[in-house]
């Protein structure tokens, strides 16, 4: 019996039609909806690879069961922006070459995306925390913390002009 | 007369293997090196830039393929660019040189009347409307290399020495599908191997039944021999009826690893072959003897996404798409495996998480591979889950290290022999190891001979076993331990990680017993001046105090070592506070890697080394109990974000010497700091690796 689920992924509606009303919404957003920016790196929630904002909040989905996002809103690493208009958090990265592999970025991006939400100026301690959801194995853990200083910074100034 | 050519160029001496001029305008490089995260396309680029001396934007590199690129064996051991990037730089040159013949003739002028700007020839200063492109019809990049190509002088050099920005990056801080787990070709079809549970385990039966209903979709078996694989097009339903499997496959005949086998003392009971390496032992009289055992566990690579490949098999070709270190070996091996000609399999490199060495990439090929063969024109993608990835990709070895020393009146070692207990660190397809998916084939591949890494490539258990220090009489005992509980393999440095933190602790402890300051000590027993430099820039970096108290709780430790004792050299300190867990507070580094292609990039490697060693000795070791306990991020937890360190990276870049890689350096000098570090916060030794909680409040108890 297949069911129908209506949700919003960044920014626009999408209807998402499956047999198994359990799939995990990972596998939705890359399977279903060919947006591969969200990875998948433990299946057990464990290592933050799949973190996606379910209604603005933080979210690891490669157990999330599609049928809990209904009617939410869900934003991707897709969703913050892209080469032609990079969000600061991004554009932050990139300046300070903040990733190896880079296997982890997206969802560390989405991380630092909540933080920041929630807490404008965070400390370099605020940021490591909010941060141990999401495990980089390269060591590009510094570099990382201090792009989203770098964005926060940028994001505050932005805000005052 | 040729001039003797960098041996990838020398493996590879088609010029056409390396250079390629498509179209007006474009440049395509192409190296044998793959991306694995370190950056080394970039770095290749500038020094294809430069060589050849047109634009980054006109150069398109490609990378890791056996239809194209040069056959340049694994990317590892950080060989890159000291060697790939010596032969690219060399093959560029040669194809200036090539072109500026070409153009000469053309001209009716001599060639040193000419120069490449741009990828346009200029006679002087005036263009002489020729260019790469102009003359590409008549020049034959078929040729061989010679190397007489005048490699471009230092300060001649625009793109080699600056840093650029990484080409990868931006498409994944975007979120673009640039790795092998994204790709998706049509008609793909998933699957998941039900993972035999060691060599020689039958399959005793299947409950298809409860599997089907556990999937919640549609999946079909694949079986050859005991290789089952599980697929179907719903990813979601393969992974669940592969998750079912575990419960659902009877296996017989299974072997599984013990606690006692887990740690590293457990391999001086074993069979061994015995090697031995250096002086004849000095006569001990008169002579004070310090010996002192070190032990480290088996580590994983714990890459942050499990392993994945995909494979097509159409029309009598078996094209592979992977994301390990060698495509050339992958190639050999599946064709052992898979009992088909090299020449009818294409392997493609494509991007992966981050590997640090032999992880299950070469598997997670080998099974798409193998499903593959079974279902002629169908891709087949496998992507192992976590748990999979943590028990059947090769661990690094556990190893022992005893180290001997005789010391003289002055507290300086005059005799060192450092002896070590370990398994291989080499099973890579290239060196004789199996795919795992072979082992459950019928008729399954030998067991390979035991062997390690030849110490002419470094060593793999013996690597950096000697140490740089002036000492009279050095030799390494090396018992390659010939069986082991998991399959070994490598990973980030080989032996160099315990060997440096073994001979770097001991050196501190010698210190110590002489009465003298680490820094000093080190400084007075060695000579080369490169090694001198990196001692004394780092103790000034970290404003390096001899007087400093220990026993406090906080402590400093610095360690020192030449990678493979002939590449870069490292030395860092450790600031670290021990209350109940150890806490780094600050790491500082100086190293020498020669001439530096991209600074921030090295500096990017070498940070990144520093961190995995860190928490390799603080955190890590793999697990046993009736099988590989350590099988997720909580059962082998990593560093997180906040138990990183700060970290100052000084490079002492000495332009006039060879370009030297730096992803593995850090690994011993960083361990053994750390090591030297909690001895002099606790006024205690620990020589067991990791550093846990336990064995600290051990050391505290002892004293």
């Amino acid at each position: 019996m297949s069911k129908t689920f209506d949700f919003s992924v960044n920014g626009k509606a999408v209807s998402v039609t499956l047999d198994n009303e359990e799939t995990p919404l990972l596998n939705v957003l890359r399977n279903e909806l060919g947006l591969m920016g969200t990875r998948f790196g433990c299946g057990l929630e464990q290592c933050g690879c799949c973190m996606v904002l379910v209604d603005g909040a933080p979210e690891k989905c490669c157990t999330k069961p599609v049928w809990s996002v209904a009617g939410k809103q869900v934003v991707t690493v897709e969703g913050l922006g892209n080469a032609a208009k990079p969000h600061p958090l991004q554009q932050a990265f990139i300046d300070q070459q903040a990733g190896q592999c880079g296997y982890c970025l997206a969802g560390i991006l989405i991380s630092a995306k909540a933080l920041l939400d929630k807490n404008p100026s965070p400390t370099r301690m605020q940021i490591a925390t909010a941060l141990d959801g999401n495990i980089c194995r390269c060591g590009s853990h510094n570099r990382i913390i201090r792009a989203i200083e770098a964005a926060a910074a940028a994001l505050r100034s932005g805000e005052a002009r | 007369m040729n001039a003797p050519l960098p041996g990838p160029l020398n493996d590879n001496p088609q010029l056409e293997r390396w250079v390629a001029f498509p179209a007006p305008g474009k440049v395509t490089v192409l190296t044998g090196r793959v991306e694995l995260g370190q950056g080394v396309l970039t770095a290749m680029e500038q020094i294809a830039a430069d060589e050849l001396d047109v634009a980054i934007a006109r150069i398109t590199i490609r990378s890791g393929d056996t239809e194209k690129a040069p056959n340049e064996g694994y990317t590892a051991g950080s060989q890159s660019i000291q060697f790939g990037g010596v032969a690219m730089r060399q093959a560029c040159a040669d194809v200036r040189t090539l072109f500026l013949e070409q153009a000469a003739k053309v001209l009716a002028c001599r060639a040193d009347e000419l120069s490449v700007r741009d990828g346009s020839i200029y006679r002087g200063n005036s263009s002489t409307g020729q260019d790469y492109w102009t003359l590409a019809g008549a020049v034959d990049l078929s040729a061989k290399a010679t190397g007489n190509g005048v490699r471009k002088r230092v300060a001649d050099l625009k793109n080699i020495g600056t840093s650029n920005a990484r080409l990868d990056l931006p498409a994944k801080i975007f979120g673009d599908a640039v790795f092998i787990n994204d790709m998706q070709l049509d008609g793909m079809v998933h699957a998941r191997v039900v993972r035999q549970p060691n060599r020689g385990a039958t399959i005793g039966s299947i409950d298809e039944n409860a599997i089907h209903r556990a999937a919640k979709g549609p999946i079909t078996f694949v079986r050859n021999g005991n290789f089952l694989a599980i697929v179907g097009d719903d990813e979601t339903a393969v992974e669940a009826a592969s998750v079912a499997a575990l419960d659902h496959v009877a296996w017989q005949n299974v072997e599984a690893p013990t606690p006692t086998q887990q740690e590293a003392n457990w391999l001086l009971q074993r069979p061994v072959i015995d090697r031995v390496f250096g002086a004849e032992p000095a006569d001990p009289k008169g002579r004070e003897r310090y010996e002192r055992t070190y032990t480290r566990g088996y580590l994983a690579h714990a890459s942050i996404s499990p392993s994945c490949g995909l494979a097509l098999f159409e029309n009598g070709k078996l094209t592979v798409w992977t994301h390990c270190q060698g495509v050339y070996p992958l190639r050999a091996a599946l064709a052992k495996t898979l009992k088909i000609e090299p020449s009818s399999i294409i392997v493609h490199h494509v991007q992966g998480s981050g590997c640090y060495g032999h992880n299950g990439a070469d598997d997670a090929a080998a099974d798409a591979a193998i499903v593959a063969m079974q279902k002629p024109g169908q891709p087949v993608r496998v992507r192992w889950r976590r748990e999979e990835e943590f028990i059947y990709e090769p661990k690094t070895p556990a190893m022992v290290v005893k180290v001997r020393a005789l010391v003289d009146d002055n507290g300086k070692p005059v005799d060192w022999t450092q002896e070590i207990w370990s398994p291989t660190h080499n099973l890579r397809p290239g060196a004789g190891g199996n795919l795992l998916g072979a082992l459950a084939l019928p008729d399954p591949p030998p067991e390979p001979p035991p062997n390690d890494v030849p110490e002419a490539n470094g060593g793999g258990a013996t690597r950096n076993a000697e140490p740089l220090y002036d000492i009279p009489a050095k030799r390494i005992l090396h018992h390659l331990v010939t069986e082991a509980p998991v399959r070994t393999s490598a990973l980030r440095g080989l032996g160099a990680m315990p060997n440096v933190f073994a001979l770097e602790c001991c050196i501190d402890e010698l210190a110590e017993r002489a009465g003298q300051d680490p820094v000093q000590y080190r400084l007075s027993i060695t000579a080369d001046a490169r090694a001198r430099a990196v001692i004394e820039k780092v103790a000034a970096m970290a404003r390096w105090n001899p007087k400093e108290p220990g026993g406090s709780g906080r402590g400093r430790g610095i360690a020192f070592a030449r990678y493979k004792n002939r590449a870069a050299y490292s030395a860092v300190v450790v600031d670290l506070s021990v209350e109940e867990e150890i806490r780094l507070n600050h790491v500082w580094c100086a190293t020498d890697a020669g001439l530096v292609i991209n600074p921030d990039g090295a500096i990017n490697q070498l940070e990144g080394g520093i961190i995995q060693s860190a928490s390799w000795v603080l955190k890590e070791q793999v697990r046993f109990d009736n099988g590989v306990t350590s099988f997720d991020w909580e059962t082998y937890p990593v560093l997180k974000f906040s138990e990183v360190p700060e970290i100052d990276i000084a490079l002492i870049n000495t332009k006039d010497e060879i370009p030297l890689g730096v992803g593995e350096v850090t690994a011993g000098p960083t361990a053994a700091a750390i090591g030297n570090a909690v001895s002099h916060a606790l006024g205690a030794r620990i020589r067991d690796l990791p550093l846990t909680r336990e064995r600290v409040m051990a050391a505290l108890l002892k004293d």
